[in-house]
């Protein structure tokens, strides 16, 4: 299929550097839309602010390009009062866990039925390579001159312990499986999050001498594991991999289904 | 006895407003002494369809007003000082991108945690200029229990048909106080809605600038697919960085209060011709200028009384007038001066503006302003 009516092709070139991945994630991202077949109107995609949050400009839906960090609070509101929409909230790992870490889990924890994807570059690209929550202990960034002291957030666990319907994590190497995850997400009834690792070669690559921008997506391929394999190994042998795959799909109440029967009977008082 | 008279309280009276000016989404975090709001619309929006979120934090809740409003929900949250802290870089977003929000601040004393559950008037300044940056803001201050009603639904009539933030500002008094009350009939109420875009979707200029400078606005859903950001955008809405084009829209921004002010500013006048003495207030204040004003006029006291209603835009012009034959004006008011100052601005060196500033928690009492009123015999 031609996914090119999804986009905004006047707003192109984007900002994304060379060897960035998150043009990989926004083919995936509107593959999965066409799959599903909602209609434009239909679809409201909010960001924050960051390298990933800049998507919804491109794109030709419903965009909402918010405050760093209040992606999901924003869309908290616009799903509320238009459930009918398909939310689709893009957002970074500093966004997402750094600044609006309060609104992900809470989000999850509702359940509310809406899909968050998380771009995970391991730095916060767009101010110029500072160290973020899931910059790798050890590693470097301009404000982790002596290499990342402090422990890293495990993005999908978290929002599985959340209590989120539907968790995966995919890479930008493997394309067309993140493109079968998004859909799936985005299926769901419940509060759905796939990590995207998304390299970016230009404030993390560089810094941590990892090679051509080509190197950083090839050793994505390298860096996978499934979750399956993953669970007969040990911690040692798992460092510094990514466990990619479906890691949760389960059947919990969903926020606006449980408030509509709430309100129903509300009325009927 | 007429059905819709009722004892209620202030922060109950802005709950009721809102449902009447037909807003039909509430998000809130608790916080004394605003939370009497919440918790009446948590009762109330189910009931008639609307909905009611207690999110994580303020800054959650304010967020989640403007994408309600934007998906075409009249749209509210309440809170009080430190939570009005924390909302102000989403208040400034909801007045570059334009949309319509209605935020009650329950002033409380500051700063920080502050005074929890006693009256201040300390967030005068902070509701205009809060956020960052040069921006549109209206700012409606009630001084009783059915004013508490009459201005939320006037903040949503407001907002709606300027597409800017209004604040509502209570202070702990008015908020609480209890008075009967008679609401109108919801049938005779005059009720403002955005103006929707008569273009079809591909025409649509979703920050035009034509003579209204209030460009029509899509709701989200309704087929006409645009672009909103908090980043200085041009007519399309898309961010530009062209000179021209950021002052033209920042322009327009920034004028389009403007052109409506007439409109915009309410205020309550009582001139007493023979008077050389006024009093500007606001809020709880005015209740105790009221009454200090009884007393004066006891005493044979001639004094003149200004009650601001639209405390920003600031009605400066008319308070220049209300000056014009005075030589002291009084500025009660439960902060150190913060309203006094714009007074001064307003009405020149020929008047000498007097201050009766509390801070400690308490009202000022009706004395306070006599024995300031007899200072100036």
């Amino acid at each position: 299929m031609d996914y090119l009516p999804l986009l905004r092709k006047d707003k192109f070139p984007h900002i994304w550097c060379e060897g960035c991945g998150d043009g990989i994630a926004l083919k995936a991202i509107l593959r999965a839309i066409q799959n599903i077949g909602i209609n434009q109107n239909d679809i409201a995609m909010v960001s924050g602010i960051g390298c990933s949050s800049r998507t919804p400009g491109y794109v030709d839906f419903n965009t909402l390009h918010t405050t760093h960090g209040r992606a999901i609070a924003y869309a908290t509101g616009l799903k509320l009062a238009r459930p009918e929409l398909t939310v689709i909230v893009v957002t970074g790992d500093g966004d997402a866990t750094a600044i609006g870490g309060n609104h992900l889990i809470h989000a999850a924890r509702r359940n509310i039925n809406m899909t968050v994807l998380v771009y995970n570059n391991h730095i916060y690209g767009m101010t110029g390579g500072q160290v973020s929550p899931t910059t790798p202990m050890g590693d470097y960034a301009t404000t982790a001159p002596y290499g990342g002291m402090e422990n890293t957030f495990d993005i999908a666990g978290l929002t599985i312990a959340a209590g989120a319907s539907f968790v995966a994590r995919s890479t930008v190497y493997h394309a067309k499986t993140l493109e079968r995850m998004i859909e799936k997400a985005i299926r769901k009834n419940g509060f759905s999050l796939v990590e995207i690792m998304s390299p970016c070669p230009t404030a993390y690559g560089k810094i941590n001498k990892k090679g051509l921008p080509k190197d950083l997506i090839l050793n994505q391929k390298s860096q996978a594991i499934n979750v399956d394999k993953a669970r007969e190994m040990s911690p040692e042998d798992l460092r510094g991999r990514i466990i990619t795959g479906i890691l949760a799909d389960r059947e919990l109440p969903e926020y606006i289904s449980t408030y509509d029967k709430i309100m129903s009977s509300a009325q009927r008082r | 006895m007429n059905p819709r008279t009722y004892m209620m309280q202030g922060n109950i009276a802005v709950a009721e407003g809102a449902i009447d000016a037909g807003c039909r989404f509430y998000a809130g975090y608790p916080i004394t002494p605003s939370s009497e709001i919440a918790e009446q619309l948590s009762r109330r929006l189910p009931e008639i369809g609307g909905r009611f979120i207690q999110m994580e934090d303020e800054i959650a809740a304010m967020g989640a007003i403007i994408g309600a409003s934007l998906a075409g929900a009249k749209a509210m949250t309440a809170t009080s000082g430190p939570g009005f802290s924390l909302k102000q870089e989403n208040i400034g977003y909801a007045s570059i991108a334009e949309i319509p929000v209605v935020i009650v601040n329950v002033m409380r004393g500051g700063p920080s945690t502050g005074l929890p559950t006693l009256p201040a008037q300390g967030d005068v300044m902070q509701a205009r200029w809060g956020t960052h940056g040069d921006h549109p803001i209206i700012t409606l201050t009630p001084a009783s229990v059915r004013e508490s009603y009459d201005m939320t639904i006037q903040a949503f009539n407001m907002a709606e048909k300027y597409r800017v933030p209004v604040i509502v500002l209570l202070d702990e008094i008015i908020g609480h106080v209890h008075e009967k009350v008679t609401l109108p009939d919801v049938g005779q109420l005059k009720i403002i809605n955005r103006k929707k875009p008569d273009t079809p979707p591909e025409e649509y200029l979703p920050y035009i600038i034509d003579e209204s400078l209030i460009p029509p606005m899509a709701n989200f859903g309704d087929g006409y697919r645009y672009h909103v950001t908090g980043l200085v955008h041009d007519e399309t809405g898309f961010p530009t960085n062209d000179t021209l084009k950021i002052e033209a829209m920042l322009t327009r921004l920034n004028s389009k209060l403007d052109k409506y002010l007439d409109e915009i500013i309410q205020y309550e006048e009582n001139i007493i011709p023979a008077a050389k003495v006024g009093i500007v207030t606001y809020g709880s204040s005015a209740r105790s200028s009221r009454h200090a004003l009884r007393m004066a006029k006891e005493k044979n006291i001639d004094v003149s009384l200004f009650r601001i209603q639209t405390m920003w835009p600031f009605p400066t012009k008319a308070l220049r007038d209300f000056g014009k034959n005075l030589s002291y004006i009084i500025v009660p008011e439960l902060n150190l001066g913060q309203i006094a100052h714009e007074v001064e601005h307003a009405v020149g060196h020929s008047v000498e503006v007097l201050r009766v500033n509390k801070i400690t928690g308490e009202p000022i009492h009706p004395e306070e302003i006599l024995n300031k009123i007899e200072e100036c015999l």
